[in-house]
């Protein structure tokens, strides 16, 4: 018995794969190929501001306050495993860092590792739960989605005595050194000496008319590559692939299942409060209906971004690009003539569509036909 | 002899009212190749998980290395060097080869924030170590959905010698390959063994068991029926045993002598 086998280096049964071939197992192509389509059709019907600089910022940032949600729901989508809770948590995260800085007067340093543990540990227990019962997560964190919404509310008027708003977070946070990275516009300098070179446009008096890049847009970039890096370069990555795409082989593979699980549970909740600070510094106040309906949002970008619902394919990247296209339907049907609430169609059949080209990416991938 | 590298005792494996394994002790010495045979739902695959670290036995003792043992999960069970080809192969049809491969041990480079999988050397690994099995892959990056039913069982096998340092376990690895493949299993096992690994080998094919093993063990209906020593048994005793006896033989009148 002999070893030998023959080593031709290059397989005679393979075709030359021709690029687009290629770039179609890629799961972000689906969301590259709308944000072209969408794009396209912006730059045919929304007047031109909606392209300049101010309006590209404009629906950047709901893009990226959605996008801070879809990303890390993208993971855990990857990892086999939904979190509908995260919508809620945006409000009760909300609270919890209003009644730090408000009613207990604590300076930011404390009160944002204070939501984000909160967030992380009521994710935990999401996790927890959804293993040990081996519940469908859907279900586990439906309940947490209207566990977390009534706490809201409840522990809002316990803490304002009777009101659904706490307000005041403004004054509170005012003068905090950590405060322009969570809330305002990044760059205010860069921005304003641009203005005086006559590079970008000014008011009569010399500032700017965009002061800056808003912060939760260099949050949305940076999650957006920090995740793609962990998904594609990391063991960490391969583990959630491996997670969602078959966890009794991964584990028994020796994958960490429960712990990868766990973990991307408690990012999706803690990404989900740091939405929650950000929006609450810029309003100055939080409110129970914060976030309402923003998990289906969410994975509604994901699922765009080309995430499988049975999980084990998609990717951040994708994701990223499927919150831009949500931020330029959202923005973008201002500044056509068409009626605003066009919006749920698009979003509806925009799913659709993504859900099908998934489908086929899917059979393309794994050889089913 | 030497000692075992990792010796059950009287384990017995219960899945609810289900009782799977009452009863079985085995052991497994550096250097050999213990066959493990027995008829469909003997026992075999819950007999092997409860050595890889999937199950917890119910009751019985594991000792691994002259310790005793209690491996919390399959992640454990690696890191004391035992591998496994599950029968099911534990592979995701949605990653690549490479990535398949490695899955659970990815090679890093880097440090702290730099820390990364070093796509690579799996790469390079991966293919180097299924050419030596006989096989062509068409790219690392192939995802393991598109292999056929053999290429698929032979990633599982090559990856479980890669990293089988002490204890290699092949739950009925060749049910899927054509005779070239199969060959180069048997010939793997062979050269191992030499290494001082000790193998687990589960088939039910008899020619193949009797081709590299030192030890045979039969199961049947969760106890086992005997260990017989190679040269001490011969092929139709085997045969007999694995199938508990008579009925083959009715069977073989029926047949003509050909099964
Ligand atoms: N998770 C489980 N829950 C309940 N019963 C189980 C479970 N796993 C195995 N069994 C039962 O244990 C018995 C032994 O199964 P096992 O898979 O070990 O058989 P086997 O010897 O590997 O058979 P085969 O040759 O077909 O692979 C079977 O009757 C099976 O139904
Ligand atoms: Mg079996």
């Amino acid at each position: 018995m002999t070893n030998t086998t023959d080593t031709a280096s290059v397989d005679e049964r393979i075709k030359a794969e021709p690029l687009l071939a290629r770039l179609m197992k890629r799961p972000e192509l689906g969301a590259i190929a709308g944000l072209v389509l969408v794009t396209g059709f912006f730059l045919a019907t929304a007047s031109e501001a909606m392209f300049s600089l101010s309006g590209v910022l404009n629906f950047l940032s709901p893009a990226a306050q959605l996008g801070i949600l879809a990303i890390a729901a993208s993971l855990l989508m990857i990892g086999g495993e939904f979190d509908l809770s995260i919508g809620s948590m945006v409000a009760f995260a909300g609270m919890i860092f209003g009644a730090c800085v408000v009613n207990l007067g604590l300076p930011l340093i404390l009160s944002i590792p204070v939501t984000l543990a909160f967030a992380a540990l009521i994710g935990a227990a999401n996790g927890l739960i959804v293993l040990r019962t081996g519940l469908p997560s859907f279900i586990v964190t439906l309940a947490g989605l209207f566990m977390l919404r009534g706490l809201s509310l409840v522990g809002l008027k316990w803490i304002t005595g009777g009101s659904t708003q706490l307000r005041g977070i403004r004054e509170a946070v005012e003068g905090d050194l950590l405060t322009p990275l969570f809330s305002g516009d990044a760059f205010g300098g860069l921005f304003a000496w641009l203005a005086q070179a006559g590079l970008i446009e000014s008011f009569p008096n010399g500032t700017p008319k965009v002061p800056g890049i808003p912060v939760e847009i260099l949050w949305f970039v940076g999650l957006a590559l920090a995740a793609t890096w962990v998904l594609l370069r990391t063991p960490a990555g391969n583990w959630i692939f491996a997670a969602g795409g078959d966890a009794t082989a991964a584990s028994n593979s020796g994958v960490p299942v429960r712990n990868v699980k766990i973990a991307l549970f408690m990012l999706t909740a803690a990404c989900a409060a740091l939405l929650a600070v950000m929006q609450v510094m810029d309003a100055g106040s939080t409110d129970a209906r914060r976030g309402f309906q923003k998990e289906f949002e969410a994975i509604i970008a994901a699922v765009i971004g080309g995430c499988l619902l049975t999980g084990g394919y998609g990717s951040a990247i994708g994701a990223f690009f499927g919150s831009v296209i949500f931020g330029m339907v959202v923005i973008g049907l201002t500044y056509t003539s068409f009626d605003q609430d066009w919006f749920q169609v698009f979003l509806g059949g925009m799913l659709l569509l993504a859900v099908i080209f998934n489908n086929a990416i899917r059979k393309r991938v794994t050889g089913e036909r | 002899m030497s000692e075992p590298i990792i010796k059950l005792d009287q384990i017995e494996k219960h899945f609810g009212n289900v009782i799977a394994l009452n009863g079985v002790s085995f052991d497994v010495r550096a250097g050999e190749c213990h066959c493990l045979l027995g008829d469909n739902g003997a026992g075999k695959s819950t007999f092997i998980k409860t050595m890889s670290g999937v199950h917890r036995p119910t009751r019985g003792t594991i000792t691994f290395e002259g310790r005793p043992m209690s491996f919390s999960s399959p992640r454990a069970a690696m890191e004391a060097g035992i591998a496994t080809v599950f029968q099911d192969l534990a592979m995701i049809p949605l990653m690549s080869v490479a990535r398949n491969f490695f899955m659970g041990r990815e090679p890093t480079r880097g440090w702290g924030l730099t820390r990364r999988f070093d796509v690579e050397k799996a790469n390079a690994i991966t293919m180097a170590e299924m050419k030596k099995m006989g096989i062509n892959l068409r790219g690392p990056d192939q995802a393991v959905g598109t292999l056929s039913g053999g290429e698929r069982q032979t990633v599982a096998i090559a990856r479980a010698v890669h990293f089988g340092a002490k204890v290699l376990i092949l739950d009925e690895p060749t049910s899927a390959l054509g005779v070239r493949q199969t060959a180069n299993v048997l010939a793997t096992i062979d050269k191992v063994r030499a290494q001082g690994v000790g193998v687990v080998f589960i088939s039910h094919n008899v020619r193949h068991a009797l081709a590299v093993g030192d030890r045979f063990t039969v199961l049947n209906r969760g106890k086992t029926l005997g260990t017989a020593r190679r040269g001490e048994i011969t092929s139709e005793q085997l045969q007999d045993l694995m199938a508990g006896g008579q009925e083959l033989a009715q069977l073989e009148s029926t047949l003509g002598g050909t099964v």
